[in-house]
């Protein structure tokens, strides 16, 4: 049976997040349209990286449940194979090459490959900086080196903890150019952001952790 | 339970690729089990017949040590800059990334040692017999300590000072790998058959292969929550 359009190709049912006896979270519900993006918002500890973790299956949540296509995320492979985390440590060892690295998580991934590293290096802007060690990065081009990785590994769905911490006005709005070319194919993004992103309204919601309300 | 050939060549290739930039560390192995080769015969003294007697005894306790002080690194590195979530993300099997992982330790650490340790026993003079027999039992008994070790190091990764608690955890794993591989050297010095040890030392290794990864994937999925 066909689903209707409007169904969320991510659905948050009724989740709570625990942080030791610490209550981070409770009683948290949201969807998120194919080709939409949500962008998280919250103060300091309201809970950002625990919900995106727990999306992403590093954290399974403590009660309540994730659904993906309908399908729950602990019993469907497919989220796991459509989804791509970009955490607040970047995931790139400092003694690799960024070229290294890449290629490194590409074939990790193991699901086809995009384009070439050198190109995606040029659209982030760091093509010059392929055989640099990472750790030799500064944080910004650490950032646009993640983006890269974005643009390397297909998938579905973005989860992306604080992308914009260290990037610059060009970088911020090549990171927006990427969300909005990943939601009209149809893909999904989940943004953790103390900075508001500029893309089209029609496809922009936001969840406050503050208050739990999705607009 | 592999992860796919090129995905697996990948893992392989980094890890190798990590460990060999981070010379510093890769040395610490050797240089202490040098250490211990040299200082021993210092505190037993002369007598050569007693040396040999105690020799293989000392390389198998010396090596197992020495390979004690890599383990931590196995994934400590990789949690601290992020790359292990997208290991555990991205991987087509975990079990299948931590044999890998094991293995990169395997060649990096242990095979080192042993070559060491074989030539040590050349120019101290080990009977042919011994020498083989100190060999044989590292090459089937070491790949216990890296696959046991993988584990011990995937249950401590984020722990503050979890090297004592990693050695603590482990060392009561590697005690009938010592056993048995001491056994073996001591039946050939002894012109006794060490084939019973040989397979027992094959088997731990079998059974470690078989096991370790999988504990380490579920002990790095649990560390990671």
């Amino acid at each position: 049976m066909a689903r209707p359009a409007v169904a969320a190709a991510l659905e948050v049912v009724d989740v709570e997040c625990l942080r030791g006896d610490a209550l981070i979270f409770e009683h948290l519900s949201f969807g998120v349209p194919a080709g939409h993006v949500l962008q998280i918002l919250g103060a300091n500890g309201s809970g950002k990286t625990s919900l995106l973790r727990m999306l992403s299956g590093l954290a399974p949540p403590d009660s309540g449940e994730i659904r993906w296509q309908g399908e729950p995320t602990t019993t469907s492979p497919r989220w796991r194979e459509e989804l791509l985390y970009q955490g607040i440590a970047g995931g790139f060892s400092a003694n690799l090459t960024v070229t290294e690295n890449l290629e490194y998580g590409q074939a990790l991934a193991a699901r086809g490959a995009l384009m070439r590293v050198s190109e995606a290096l040029d659209r982030v802007g760091l093509g010059r900086y392929g055989d640099t060690f990472t750790g030799r990065l500064s944080s910004g081009q650490r950032q646009r080196a993640a983006l890269a990785r974005l643009v390397l590994i297909p998938a579905r769905a973005w989860l992306l903890d604080e992308p914009l911490t260290a990037l610059d006005r060009d970088g911020k709005k090549l990171l927006e150019g990427m969300l909005r070319a990943h939601t009209e194919g149809g893909g999904i993004a989940l943004v953790a952001t103390h900075q508001g992103l500029e893309v089209p309204a029609s496809c922009l919601h936001t969840l406050d952790l503050d208050t739990r309300t999705v607009c | 339970m592999l992860s796919t050939p090129p995905a697996s060549l990948a893992i392989l290739r980094r890890e190798m690729l990590r460990l060999y930039r981070r010379r510093g560390q890769l040395m610490q192995p050797p240089l202490f089990f040098i250490l211990v080769a040299v200082m021993f015969p210092f505190a037993v003294g002369g007598d050569e017949n007693q040396l040999r007697a105690l020799a293989p005894a000392v390389v198998w306790v010396a090596l197992l040590l020495a390979t004690t002080l890599s383990l931590e690194d196995i994934f400590r590195g990789d949690h601290e800059d992020g790359s292990l979530e997208q290991l555990v993300l991205l991987a087509g099997s975990l079990p299948g990334a931590c044999a890998l992982k094991a293995l990169a330790h395997w060649l990096s650490t242990p095979v080192p040692l042993i070559a060491m340790a074989a030539l040590m026993s050349a120019v101290h003079g080990l009977q042919n017999e011994t020498r083989t027999a100190l060999l044989v039992s590292l090459l089937l008994g070491t790949p216990v300590f890296s696959l046991v070790g993988t584990i011990g190091s995937a249950l401590t990764v984020g722990v503050r000072g979890g090297a004592l608690l990693l050695a603590l955890l482990i060392l009561p794993l590697y005690i009938p790998v010592l056993i048995f591989g001491a056994g073996a050297v001591r039946n050939a010095t002894l012109s006794m058959a060490s084939g019973s040890e040989y397979f027992f030392l094959a088997g731990l290794s079998v059974l470690a292969a078989t096991l370790a990864p999988f504990a380490a994937a579920a002990g790095l999925r649990a560390r990671l929550v």
